[in-house]
């Protein structure tokens, strides 16, 4: 029996979901079906997919009710609906990037991700939509639809991943993968309510991920809390000989670690990451946020990280220079767009580019290949790589002195649609607070900390250190388990 | 919206092989000018004897038995190939 007042079963949580399923008092099938019902009833307004197959979604829950019947289950996401941010291969399912480039394009091959999501049971349902090659902060650069933040569709959701943010955030999905390369899970889960979780740079397979900037690119999970996103981080995290960048470490239970650990901890606070730019009531909440920390017994302390106001402009230039590298792959030979009546080859290459990517792939594309080129490398790219070591080195420090770092996920709450579609710069600008974690390669969280008067949640950002994935959300649930924000679900 | 005396705009969208219209020109010129502007920021860092980060934790010398693995079927490798003929990638003529 469901108690009374307990939330849809499209609200609810892996771990309160497997329960059911576990005990028999629900099938994966009948979820699924849930899940379908509620994208059908909401998908028009929130526009989080680029695509979605019931039917094989369907056929994937059966093939886990088989194996729960038959005493096989495979763990806590077996038969429950995970989205994937649409850069994330799935065999035979579409991989677009959200880009005309690769608007046809089927996945030939499972990544490691999917793999193993797969073998831990999950559904692969949909197809998430997000700003084109996962370049930008809104999801408006998408060339297929804007998705709508669930709390107020006329805003964004954030970006790049804003389709699996969305559909988390709406009940479209349990739980949801995206990637982040300079805040791409983390300000979108902030600016919808929910948790979102950069892992350490190396703990997950980039193999099957569609590549942007090979040096910062991560996947991890959205949750709508951190037990659920300690099971999903948990079933794709672990060394894959597939990636050369995947660092070999020891990946524990983290679902397990989280009851073990209980602080009290070292809390930094940057002071860089409070100034000019930070919105009011986010400042507030994050303030009180700190408080409630105070309050469980944990040190506080302010901390400084001299380089913050370089890491934006370093990651520009890294970040671009990655991907001009990376992208030139998309030359309408092999795989993707190719323009019709080309004179010769390299015409084909100039034309095909030139239809399948849109505006802000080809600024980026240009950019990295400005800083690349000769005569420029020494001042831009190299340069940028040396403040690179030194704002690591700064969190590195800080580190000597606290357990983790506590900052605001984003400067502002979700931002109006068009609002910041012609200014670029002002775009890169919302990612001040997350574009540092990713240059230093640490693990990143947020998790919802508070309203604004307006009804738009707020996130808390938490910055653990390398490889101390079950610490850093441990540190999240302590303050998770005190505040009901995750009770809250927008209104659809 | 600054414009930046160095970046010839024509010469790089050359070297990255994309061919843009008057009007992308003009609004990528500004836009790009600002961002410039910005990254010049990291030029009053102080670099002098700091090594430069290409990964944040870099694992060197990985190397893979020398053993064949199962690749992709022709069938699934060419699928999504814009245009083929038998078990081949078509593309226009590159030499006369």
């Amino acid at each position: 029996m469901k108690p009374a007042g307990s939330p849809a079963l499209f609200h609810q949580t892996v771990a309160a979901l497997a329960a059911q399923l576990e005990a028999r008092q629900l099938s994966a099938v009948e979820l699924m079906r849930a899940v379908i019902a509620r994208t059908e009833a909401v998908e028009e307004r929130v526009q989080a997919f680029n695509s979605h197959d019931a039917a094989d979604a369907l056929a994937q829950a059966a093939a886990s009710d088989a194996r729960r019947a038959a005493g096989q289950a495979r763990g806590p996401l077996d038969g429950i609906p995970v989205g994937l941010k649409d850069v994330i291969a799935v065999e035979g399912q579409p991989l677009t990037a959200s880009s005309r480039m690769l608007a046809n394009f089927v996945s030939p091959y499972d990544g490691t991700a999917a793999r193993k999501l797969k073998a831990a049971g999950a559904v692969c349902w949909g197809r998430l939509n997000l700003d084109e090659f996962a370049m930008g902060s809104s999801t408006e650069n998408s060339a297929f639809r804007t998705t709508r933040n669930p709390w107020d569709l006329e805003r964004v959701p954030g970006g790049s991943s804003g389709g699996s943010a969305a559909a988390v955030a709406a009940g479209e999905a349990i739980v949801s993968f995206g990637s982040d390369t300079g805040g791409s899970i983390r300000q979108p889960a902030a600016l919808c309510g929910i948790v979102g979780m950069k892992p350490t740079y190396g703990l997950v397979s980039r193999y099957g991920l569609i590549a942007f900037a090979s040096s910062l690119d991560q996947i991890g999970p959205f949750a709508r809390t951190v037990e659920d996103a300690a099971i999903a981080l948990g079933a794709v995290a672990g060394h894959d000989p597939l990636d050369s960048t995947s660092v070999p470490v020891e990946v524990p239970d983290y679902r397990a670690e989280l009851a073990k650990r209980r602080g009290p901890w070292k809390l930094g606070i940057p002071k860089e990451y409070f100034g000019a730019g930070l919105d009011p009531e986010v400042g507030a909440a994050v303030e009180a946020a700190i408080g409630h920390y105070r309050k469980l017994g944990c040190q506080v302390r302010e901390i400084s990280l001299p380089h913050t106001k370089y890491a934006v402009g370093a990651y520009y230039i890294i970040a671009t220079a990655e991907c001009s590298s990376n992208l030139s792959r998309y030359d309408g030979i092999r795989y993707g767009h190719r323009a019709a009546g080309a004179k010769d080859v390299v015409d084909l290459y100039f034309q095909s580019r030139a239809e399948g990517f849109g505006a802000e792939v080809k600024r980026r594309i240009i950019l990295g290949t400005y800083v690349l080129s000769s005569g420029y490398y020494d001042a831009y790219y190299l340069r940028a790589q040396k403040v690179r070591t030194l704002i690591r080195r700064d969190f590195l420090e800080a580190y000597k002195e606290v357990d983790a770092i506590l900052t605001p996920t984003s400067p502002t709450p979700a931002f109006k649609r068009g609002e910041k579609a012609a200014d670029p710069l002002a775009m890169y600008l919302s990612d001040t607070y997350t574009i540092g974690v990713n240059l230093a390669g640490l693990p990143g969280l947020s998790l919802p900390c508070g309203f604004t008067r307006d009804g738009l949640p707020i996130g808390l950002q938490i910055i653990g250190q390398p490889f101390a994935e079950a610490e850093l959300l441990a540190i999240a649930q302590a303050y998770e388990r005190d505040h009901d924000w995750v009770g809250r679900h927008p209104e659809l | 919206m600054s414009q930046v005396p160095d970046l010839d705009l024509d010469q790089v969208a050359r070297l990255a092989r994309i061919a843009l219209t008057p009007e992308e020109k003009a609004r990528f010129s500004a836009q790009l000018g600002d961002v410039i502007a910005y990254i010049a920021l990291l030029k009053e860092v102080d670099v002098s004897g700091v090594e430069p980060t290409a990964h944040a934790f870099p694992v060197s010398n990985v190397w893979a038995e020398d053993v064949a693995q199962p690749g992709l079927p022709v069938e699934a490798a060419l699928r999504n190939a814009p245009a083929r003929r038998d078990n081949l990638i078509a593309v226009p003529k590159v030499v006369e």
